[in-house]
C-alpha cells in the first residue's frame, strides 16, 4: 500500500492487519511516578501508539479534563513542562527495550519555540520519540519545525469543517498517520460518536494511503469499536487522563479499549 | 502620499504579507478546526474591503450612532500643568458605549451579518469591548455571548449589567486568573465548538490571521481623523503621538495612519504606553514588549510573557484593559523595526495622570487611557517646553470610579 516508501515506526503500528489504539496520558500527572507506572501499564494492556501530552497553561484545543491534568502536572514542584516530558520519555522508552509501542508527544507550539525548534528535536530522537502532534501548528505554519525534524513524524489534524482543499493539504504534509478530530470541539467525552467523524475519515482516505485515526470524543469500548470499524486507529484521551491517578485502573481500562478495537471491524490492509 | 521620495512605512514593509506576518510576528497558530473559519473570515474581509456598500454602511453608523468624528480638543491647562506647549487630545472617550472599541465592532459585526452568521461571541478584559459588542449585537440583531473572567466580572461590576440590559449572555470564566487571557482562551474554545454559525468578535489587534489586520482596519479611522483635523485647525504635525497598548488596538488605530502617509522625516515621534503595574521589577506587569519575548498565544506570535517552560504568565495592571501577556503582532514589528517607541507606566502614574486630566480639564478618562497621558511629564522633559503631543483618549472612566475610589483618588 506503500508503495515504494517504508512505513515509519509510527506508520506499522496502525499497518498489523487489524485497527490500532492509541492510548493518550498527560506527562507528570498526577505526579511523575504515577504517570511513569500508568504509561507502563497502558502499553502492557494492549495500546499500540501512546500518545503522552506535554503540561501547557494554555491548551487551546483541549477540553476541561486534560487541561486540569496539564495544570497539576505543570504545579508539580519544580514544574512538569517539554524537557521533564522528554526525560519521563526517554525513561520509559529505554525501560521497555523492544517492547515499546511508538510514543507520540503532543505539545503545544510554545513549549517546542521555548526550548528551541533544533534542540527540542534533537532530544526527542534522542529519547527514542517517534513523532509529534501540535495542535496549533497548521501545515502552513511547520516549515521551521520541518526543516529540523528529521526522523520524527509530524502528525497534523484535521476536522469536519476542513474543507476538501484542506484535506488535501494536511493529509500530504504529515506523516505516520492522520489524525482526524470527530467532531467540531475540543477534546472530551461525548455521548455518541459523531457522524461528522464518519463523514471525515471517508473524506481522508480518498485523499492519502496513509494510516486514518479518529479522536476526540471516544469515552467507552463500544464507542472505541464503533469507531475502529470505519478508521484504522482510535485516539482516546480524556477518559483515561481521568483515569490516570490509578495506573492499575488505567490498565484495565486500556486493556477493554484495546480488546474492543483490535477486535473490530476493517482493519488496515497491512 | 505627500510626494516624499521616502517609501512610506507601508511600503518600507508588507504588512502584513499573505500569511498575516508582520516581519516574523502574527501568523495563525489554531487548532486545524478554525483554520477554515479564518479563511472564510479573511475572504468575506477582502469582498467588503471591495463594495462600496459596506463602506457607506459603516461610515454612516460611525457618524449617526458612534458620533464621529471624535473632536479633537487642544488642552491647554493640561499642557500647562505637564509643562508641554500644546497637548491634543483624540477624544475617543465620546464615542457611543464610552471607547474606540466600538469602531471595530461596528465593522466586525457588519462582517458576521455579510457571512450570514446570526450569533456572535467577545471576549473582555475591562468590559469595554463586550459593551461594545453587545451594543452592536442589539443594533443588529444578532444573538450575543461574551466571555470574562471571574475577577474582571468583580472588578467591572457595571459593565457586566450593561452587557445583560443589552441581552448579551456574560459567560463567566474562572480558569487560570480569571483576567481577559483566560476570556480569550475561553472564547476561541467556544468558537471551536461553535464555528459554523457563530462570529468571534476580537476585542483587540492580536489573535490569529487575519484579525490584526482587520482590527487595525477598523481602528484607522482615529488616525485618519486626527490627521486632518490637525490640518483643519492649521495645526503643525506634532512632536509626539502617544497612546496605551493592551492588546493594541487604540494604539495602532491612531499610529496606522501616522506610519502609512506620513513621510519618515516628518513623521512625529510614535509612542506606546504599556502596564508597568506595581513597577517592572516586579512579576505584577502586563508589560510584553518591554519584558517580554516573542513566542505564540491564542494563535499568533508576538512578544509575550511567559515562564521558562514557554507557558503565559499572567499579566497585572491596575485596568483590567491591559492586563494581557501577549500584545498585537503589528506592535512587536514596530518595536524590532524601531517605528514605534514602547514604555512602561505604573499603576501609580496613571493614577496620578487620571486626576490631573480630570483636574485640569473636567474629563475622566479610562485607566487604560491614563496610561498614555502618564506620559506628558516624561515627553515634557524629553522634547521641551515648546512640544505638541498627541494623546489618544481610548475611553471615558465610567467604568474604573470604583477603582480609583478604592485607590484613594478624590479623597
Ligand atoms: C478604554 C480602553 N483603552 C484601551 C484598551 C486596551 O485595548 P487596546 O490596546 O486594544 O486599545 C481598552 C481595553 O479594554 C479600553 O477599554
Amino acid at each position: 500500500m506503500a508503495g515504494e516508501r517504508t512505513a515509519s515506526r509510527l506508520e506499522a503500528a496502525f499497518r498489523r492487519g487489524r485497527p490500532a489504539l492509541v492510548a493518550y496520558l498527560m506527562a507528570g500527572y498526577p505526579d511523575r511516578t504515577t504517570s511513569l507506572r500508568a504509561l507502563a501499564r497502558a502499553a502492557d494492556a494492549g495500546a499500540d501508539v501512546i500518545e503522552l501530552g506535554v503540561p501547557y497553561g494554555d491548551p487551546l484545543a483541549d477540553g476541561p479534563v486534560i487541561a486540569d491534568a496539564a495544570q497539576v502536572a505543570r504545579r508539580a514542584p519544580g514544574g512538569f513542562g517539554l524537557a521533564e516530558t522528554i526525560d519521563l520519555a526517554r525513561e520509559f522508552i529505554s525501560g521497555r527495550g523492544d517492547d515499546c509501542p511508538p510514543l507520540v508527544l503532543m505539545t503545544y507550539l510554545n513549549p517546542l519555540m521555548s526550548m528551541g525548534l533544533p534542540r527540542a528535536a534533537d532530544l526527542m530522537r534522542e529519547a527514542g520519540v517517534a513523532g509529534v502532534i501540535v495542535p496549533d501548528m497548521p501545515p502552513e505554519a511547520a516549515r521551521p519545525w520541518r526543516a529540523v525534524a528529521g526522523g520524527l513524524d509530524t502528525v497534523f489534524l484535521l476536522a469536519p469543517t476542513s474543507t476538501d482543499e484542506r484535506v488535501r493539504v494536511v493529509a500530504d504534509a504529515s506523516a505516520g498517520f492522520v489524525y482526524c478530530v470527530s467532531t467540531t470541539g475540543v477534546t472530551g467525552e461525548r455521548e455518541t460518536l459523531a457522524d461528522a467523524g464518519r463523514r471525515l475519515v471517508e473524506r481522508v482516505r480518498a485523499a492519502t494511503t496513509l494510516p486514518v485515526a479518529i479522536g476526540f470524543g471516544i469515552g467507552t469500548p463500544e464507542q472505541a469499536a464503533e469507531a475502529a470499524r470505519i478508521a484504522d486507529g482510535v485516539i482516546v484521551g480524556s477518559a483515561i487522563v481521568r483515569r490516570q491517578h490509578d495506573p492499575s485502573v488505567v490498565g484495565d481500562f486500556v486493556r477493554s479499549l484495546a480488546r474492543a478495537v483490535h477486535e473490530s471491524g476493517r482493519g488496515s490492509a497491512g | 502620499m505627500s510626494g516624499s521620495l521616502l517609501p512610506s512605512a507601508e511600503e518600507a514593509y508588507a504588512s502584513p504579507d499573505a500569511q498575516g506576518f508582520f516581519g516574523p510576528y502574527g501568523g495563525t497558530f489554531v487548532p486545524e478546526t478554525v483554520v477554515p473559519a479564518l479563511e472564510e473570515l479573511a475572504h468575506a474581509f477582502d469582498e467588503a474591503l471591495g463594495d462600496p456598500a459596506f463602506d457607506a454602511e459603516l461610515g454612516a453608523l460611525l457618524a449617526d450612532y458612534v458620533g464621529r468624528p471624535s473632536p479633537l480638543y487642544r488642552a491647554d491647562r493640561l499642557a500647562e500643568a505637564v509643562g508641554l506647549g500644546t497637548v491634543w487630545l483624540k477624544r475617543e472617550d465620546l464615542n457611543h458605549t464610552g471607547a474606540h472599541k466600538i469602531n471595530n465592532t461596528l465593522g466586525q459585526c457588519l462582517l458576521a451579518k455579510r457571512m450570514g452568521k446570526r450569533r456572535v461571541i467577545a471576549e473582555t478584559g475591562a468590559g469595554q469591548h463586550g459593551v461594545a459588542t453587545a451594543t452592536t449585537a442589539a443594533l443588529m440583531g444578532l444573538e450575543c455571548a461574551i466571555f470574562m473572567g471571574t475577577e474582571d466580572i468583580r472588578r467591572q461590576a457595571l459593565n457586566v449589567y450593561k452587557m445583560r440590559l443589552l441581552g448579551a449572555e456574560v459567560v463567566p470564566v474562572a480558569d487560570g486568573t480569571g483576567t481577559l487571557a483566560d476570556a480569550v482562551t475561553a472564547a476561541l474554545r467556544h468558537w471551536v465548538e461553535r464555528v459554523e454559525d457563530t462570529f468571534y468578535v476580537l476585542g483587540s489587534a492580536v489573535g490569529p490571521h487575519p484579525y490584526p489586520t482587520i482590527v487595525r482596519h477598523f481602528q484607522k479611522v482615529i488616525g485618519e481623523e486626527a490627521l486632518s483635523q490637525l490640518r483643519e485647525k492649521g495645526a503643525r504635525m506634532p512632536d509626539a503621538v502617544v497612546a496605551c497598548v493592551g492588546g493594541g488596538s487604540n494604539a495602532i488605530g491612531i499610529f496606522y495612519p501616522f506610519l502609512r502617509d506620513v513621510p519618515a522625516d516628518e513623521r512625529p515621534l510614535l509612542i506606546g504606553a504599556e502596564a508597568a503595574g506595581l513597577g517592572l521589577e516586579t512579576d505584577k506587569h502586563g508589560a510584553a514588549l518591554t519584558k517580554g519575548r516573542p513566542g505564540v498565544l491564542h494563535g499568533f506570535y508576538s512578544y509575550l510573557l511567559q515562564d521558562e517552560a514557554g507557558n503565559p504568565k499572567e499579566a497585572y495592571s491596575i485596568s483590567a484593559g491591559l492586563d494581557y501577556p501577549g500584545v498585537g503582532p503589528e506592535h512587536s514589528y514596530l518595536k524590532d523595526a524601531g517605528l514605534v517607541r514602547y514604555e512602561a507606566v505604573t499603576d501609580r502614574e496613571a493614577l496620578d495622570a487620571f486626576a490631573l486630566l480630570a483636574r485640569t480639564e473636567g474629563i475622566i478618562p479610562a485607566i487604560e487611557s491614563a496610561h498614555a497621558l502618564a506620559m506628558l511629564p516624561r515627553l515634557a522633559a524629553e522634547l521641551g517646553p515648546d512640544a505638541s503631543v498627541l494623546v489618544n483618549v481610548s475611553g471615558r472612566g465610567d467604568k474604573d470610579m470604583d477603582i480609583v475610589r478604592e485607590a484613594g483618588l478624590g479623597a
